[in-house]
């Protein structure tokens, strides 16, 4: 245990002129001063902690979200064609540990040049993110890159209803509110 | 001593036992636990713990769920502690298949767990802390946690509920800036727990109210089962990490700090110790940094042979462990956690009997425990 040595010293004569003269209290004084200053040019820098500013201003100001965030699911879209990468294989439903994921699909002929074939086709896709727990095995399970757990975190919603995404609001996000004063 | 005080003092008043109830909505309990005081003035003469307020049923629900599914729950058991969960699980799970995992993934997987320790001891202090009255060290403990809260949130993808391990490895391999960070990291956090424990070791406050406070004789902790920094503090010698050497711990040179006098001074010493030895552990495992891989070839759908395996790690609340058995299908026919919060809450009562009801708070903090992983 460490000896308590708290008290039972003499002071010496710097430390008394320093108490006298209040050298502490300007010394703190003018610590908040130099941040108050910094604070006037000083641009901000999310996540740094030396800023002057350290308050992240929330809805005006985006806060850092890592790369591999897992937050809003979102189906990815063929780029070159538009239309949806599912395959409807049912994997991410099957991997879902909370059965949060209801996908819907019919057999259909779809023809590809000049043949046709027999394929599964996806109809519906529910995604109930208030019982999802953001745990990425879905989209690791996908086979063709389609679902995927975004950086968007803003998922609160008025109803409860609201919790159930279905597929165009999968493949086109969120609308949110833009703040700009 | 204890003799003395199971009978109310006699007074010229007439002196009755009162009951008090403490939790579950107390925030000193640390979360739903509830306890049931009898008490004769402000000395506890007796105490009982009321837990399951947050029982979920994850042993059952591991029942239904595929090996791969049932990682996420132990992000659950021990929030403050995800990381040192997964590893547990994830590691047990690999030993019944008896996969050999890729050394990279196995030092990434101690740096992680480390720095879940420093986190989670960090959480600790200032939570203790807070309790006992010393509330600056709970903002400056937060600061520090936050670092490693963002290096985890590039590195997995979440902070709090990780996901951190997959079986056979890791999902991510490291960022480009990850090894800087957590160098960084290390070169600041030893001055700041010395900056802490200038805060707390020589406080009159703190010394008074932490020294002689749930002193727990070494002989009993052990009949007690306890683990982790509870039974080292009563000068127990015993760390997984060094009794049975799991993941990477073998080729890393640390010390397991160990008590005295067993009281909740002790117990402080020891954790701030800890997070010292974690950063050496962390140090010697980013200097040796294999290349190679960070996942086994594991077959997409796993079915472990029929079989049963435990397998314990050192979490930072003491012996975490696993019991599996499999019977060849792609679920566990049963899961049974060992938390180390749940038995070493069993000592509460050994140790606040004697006390006043103030020191009860210090005691479930020294504890350490989290109720996730209490109720399960």
């Amino acid at each position: 245990m460490a000896a308590v040595t708290t008290t039972g010293q003499k002071r010496s004569i710097g430390q008394i002129i320093k108490r006298l003269l209040l050298l502490d209290l300007i010394e703190g004084l003018f610590l908040t001063f130099k941040y108050n200053v910094r604070a006037l040019y000083e641009p901000r820098d999310g996540g740094n902690p030396n800023q002057a500013i350290y308050t992240e201003q929330y809805p005006l100001e985006r806060p850092r979200v890592s790369e591999r965030f897992r937050g809003a699911p979102r189906l990815n879209l063929d780029p070159e064609n538009g239309s949806t990468l599912c395959i409807a294989c049912d994997l991410c439903a099957l991997a879902c540990p909370v059965d949060c994921i209801e996908v819907g699909s019919i057999r259909r002929e779809v023809r590809d040049g000049e043949k046709v074939n027999k394929k599964k086709v996806l109809t519906t896709f529910i995604f109930d993110t208030s019982r999802c727990m953001f745990c990425n095995l879905c989209s690791e399970a996908c086979p063709t890159d389609c679902l995927e757990l975004t950086q968007s975190f803003e998922l609160a919603v008025y109803h409860r209803s609201g919790f159930r995404w279905d597929r165009e609001m999968l493949e086109k996000g969120i609308n949110y509110v833009r703040y700009t004063k | 001593m204890q003799e003395e005080i199971t009978k109310p003092r006699e007074t010229l008043l007439d002196a009755e036992e009162m009951a008090l109830n403490m939790g579950p909505q107390h925030p000193s309990t640390h979360g739903v636990l509830r306890v049931l005081l009898k008490l004769d003035g402000e000395t506890v003469i007796d105490l009982d713990c009321d837990i399951g307020f947050l029982h979920r049923g994850v042993e059952k629900i591991a029942e239904q769920d595929t090996y791969a599914m049932i990682t996420p729950y132990w992000d659950r058991l021990d929030y403050v502690a995800a990381v040192s969960g997964d590893l547990c699980y994830v590691e047990g799970v690999e030993k019944l298949l008896q996969v050999e995992v890729p050394r990279r993934a196995e030092y990434l997987r101690v740096i992680l767990t480390e720095l879940q320790r420093i986190a989670s001891h960090l959480l600790w202090l200032g939570t203790h802390a807070i309790d006992i009255g010393a509330v600056t060290v709970l903002l400056y403990c937060f600061r520090e946690r936050e670092e490693i809260l963002k290096i985890f949130e590039d590195f997995i993808g979440a902070r709090l509920t990780a996901h951190a391990f997959r079986i056979g490895g890791l999902w991510w391999d490291v960022y480009p800036e990850f090894e800087t960070r957590v160098r960084d990291f290390l070169k600041i956090i030893p001055d700041r727990i010395t900056e802490y424990e200038t805060l707390l070791n020589t406080n009159r406050i703190w010394l008074s109210r932490t020294v002689g406070i749930g002193v727990l004789p070494a002989e009993e902790a052990i009949n007690l089962s306890l683990t982790g920094p509870v039974l080292r503090g009563s000068g127990v010698n015993y760390d997984v990490r060094k009794a049975q050497p799991y993941s990477a711990y073998a080729d890393f040179d640390f010390e397991v700090p160990l008590g005295e006098n067993g009281d909740t001074y002790d117990r402080y010493l020891i954790r701030m110790e800890e997070m010292r030895q974690s950063v050496r552990i962390i140090e010697q495992a980013l200097d040796g940094l294999p290349e190679g891989p960070v996942m086994a070839k594991v077959p997409k759908v796993i079915k472990p042979p029929v079989g049963e395996i435990y397998h314990s790690i050192e979490a930072p609340k003491g012996e975490l462990g696993v019991y599996l058995v499999s019977d060849g299908t792609g679920k566990p026919y049963r899961m049974r956690i060992r938390p180390p919060a749940y038995i070493n809450l069993q000592s509460l009562k050994r140790m606040a009997i004697g006390h006043l009801v103030a020191d009860v708070v210090a005691i479930i903090g020294t504890i350490d425990i989290v109720l996730g992983e209490v109720d399960r």
